[in-house]
């Protein structure tokens, strides 16, 4: 390291490529954030700056039943996303490789390699027949689809966790007479616990965003956010979407930077 | 390895114990996941129903109108259907382009927060996945912003006198093509970075040691090694690319669809599922060849590294 006028990693031109891709990124949604602000849709914030669109949004019934209806699905989606993931991580990690390993693997994963289109589809065709058959309208089918495409979302962080989790402990907790269980809630269950909080936490994020599989399964009247945000859109637009998006912005936010401090402390 | 009686006994109770832990997410996965995936393969054959939904009878005209359709001037005679095809062409082109480009920046960008000082460079990476885990909506709307007619873009060049009247961008192939590239990018720049950041670049140094030109340690040195990141992330920006819903129907308008947003138009006022479901499947055919491909070829990498 005596010589640093010779720098091997650095390639010409591609730190200007760099951080004008970090421009590109974040230049659009500092522009919706600030539209947010503009008196009128069309000439942006040339016209002067408002709070209007977030008063407008907020007193919205549409938008506060929408608000409430995906927070409901979303805190139930990862509560159950992430009971599934951990049982289902506890079972799967830390040991040799077994019969059907694959197979439960794939399962879990499915949701992130299937088109949401193609599973949107299915999910329709399937719930639509239920929906006919027993006369059920609410809200449980999407909370059971949500719950579904969030598990490997909640799996992945968990997952890692254990493998990074070293077994001496819990040898040291049986050793001490600690009996299984035990040893699962004094040992096991406060270790994993930074990987739990992770794991609900990108299933949380992922069930609010979500649009596509929400539209085909959603029954009349079950509009979350996100697709209210879709039906405005299709309508005229209004800086009123970019008040709604501004605040889901700072929350999605505000959420990762609780995940990345959560995640990087214990590494 | 040969083993006990004992051991052979625990090990079947602990893979009992791995499935009955892994139960619960099976159960729910099947029901509001795969399951359903069948039951749409069965639609596909079946008759479509007037007003949607499906008749229960067999028939292969759900398969058969993917590519072709009846002559409006000739019934009973069959033709390509070229709305389709255009769809399909138009889907395929966009995420291959997508593809090209997000690697095309996507690499510079991933070496850039590979090379930062150990210090920076969970700031730089964290820059990448909040854009990755925010609303693809929000994005959307946030690219439709920078390129709609009253947008920045236009302003800005009206404003220096570069344009008179605004260029109509949203609306067409070319806003849809920004606004995937926009969307997917962190897909990409995220597996090469993990790809890169494995690299040493102690490598490199040798490389030019040896009297390599900068253009053949690009080539033979770091290539061949970062290899599995640019695959994996030509992956995942492929596969939801054609797939995409959102981005299409909020840039492209009604008129430029790709093959996500024909499958929702049967289940709406196209009113034939059959169809649908048909084309629902011919796309899970489509990416979970490419997925496979990938997992070959990184098997492959990984047996030679």
């Amino acid at each position: 390291m005596a010589e640093r006028s010779f720098s091997a990693s650095h390639l010409p031109g591609f730190t200007v490529v760099a951080l004008a891709v970090f421009t590109m990124l974040y230049v659009p949604i500092f522009i919706l954030v600030a539209n947010s602000f503009a008196v009128t849709y069309s000439a942006s914030l040339w016209d002067g700056l408002t709070l209007d669109w977030y008063a407008k949004a907020w007193e919205n019934e549409a938008v506060q039943s929408a608000t409430l209806r995906s927070l409901v699905i979303a805190l139930s989606a990862s509560i159950i996303a992430t009971f599934c993931a951990t049982m289902a991580a506890l079972g799967t990690t830390r040991r040799r490789a077994f019969k059907g390993q694959t197979l439960i693997y794939v399962m879990i994963n499915q949701p992130l390699m299937v088109p949401e289109i193609v599973t949107a589809v299915a999910l329709l065709i399937f719930f639509a027949s239920i929906k006919v058959a027993t006369g059920y309208q609410g809200l449980g089918y999407l909370i059971a689809a949500h719950s579904a495409f969030c598990i490997p979302f909640a799996y992945l962080p968990i997952r890692a966790r254990l493998e990074g989790m070293d077994l001496s402990l819990e040898t040291a907790a049986a050793d001490l007479y600690a009996s299984p269980w035990m040893t699962f809630r004094r040992v096991t269950l406060p270790i994993l616990a930074p990987g739990i909080i992770a794991g609900a936490m990108l299933a949380f994020v992922i069930s609010l965003d979500d649009v596509v599989i929400t539209e085909f399964v959603k029954s009349g009247g079950q509009d979350t956010l996100p697709t209210y945000m879709m039906g405005q859109l299709r309508r005229a637009m209004t800086p009123e979407v970019n008040a709604i998006s501004s605040v889901l912005l700072v929350l999605t936010v505000l959420l990762l930077t609780a995940f990345f401090f959560l995640t990087r402390k214990n590494d | 390895m040969t083993m006990s009686p004992a051991e052979i006994e625990r090990d079947k109770a602990s893979t009992r114990n791995a499935w009955a832990l892994s139960t619960p997410a099976l159960i729910l996965l099947t029901f509001a996941a795969c399951g359903p995936l069948f039951i749409m393969l069965v639609y596909s054959f079946l008759t479509k129903g007037q007003y949607g939904n499906v008749i229960g009878t067999f028939s292969l005209d759900g398969w058969r109108s993917i590519l072709t359709s009846e002559d409006i001037f000739d019934p009973g005679v069959t033709v390509w259907a070229d709305a389709h095809l255009s769809i399909f062409w138009r889907s395929v082109k966009l995420s291959v382009l997508t593809t090209i480009l997000t690697l095309a920046i996507g690499f510079p960008t991933a070496w850039f927060i590979a090379t930062r000082p150990p210090k920076s460079r969970p700031l730089w990476l964290f820059l990448i996945t909040i854009p990755f885990w925010t609303n693809l909506l929000i994005r959307t709307v946030a690219i439709f912003e920078v390129i709609r007619n009253e947008g920045v873009i236009n302003t800005l060049l009206i404003w220096a006198s570069v344009i008179s009247a605004p260029l109509q961008i949203t609306y067409t192939d070319t806003a849809v093509f920004i606004g995937m590239v926009y969307v997917y990018l962190p897909l990409m720049v995220l597996p090469l970075f993990a790809s890169i950041d494995r690299f040493d670049m102690r490598l490199i140094e040798a490389a030019h040691d040896l009297y390599a030109s900068r253009m053949a340690v690009l080539r033979r040195v770091i290539l061949p090694i970062v290899r599995p990141g640019v695959i994996a992330g030509s992956i995942l920006v492929f596969v939801p690319s054609l797939g995409a819903v959102v981005t299409p129907r909020i840039l492209g308008g009604g008129k430029n669809m790709m093959i996500g947003n024909f499958i929702e138009l049967q289940f709406g006022q196209g009113r034939n599922w059959p169809l649908g479901a048909a084309l629902s499947m011919t796309l899970l055919v489509i990416v979970t060849v490419a997925l496979l491909f990938y997992v070959r070829v990184s098997s492959r990498e990984n047996a030679h590294g």
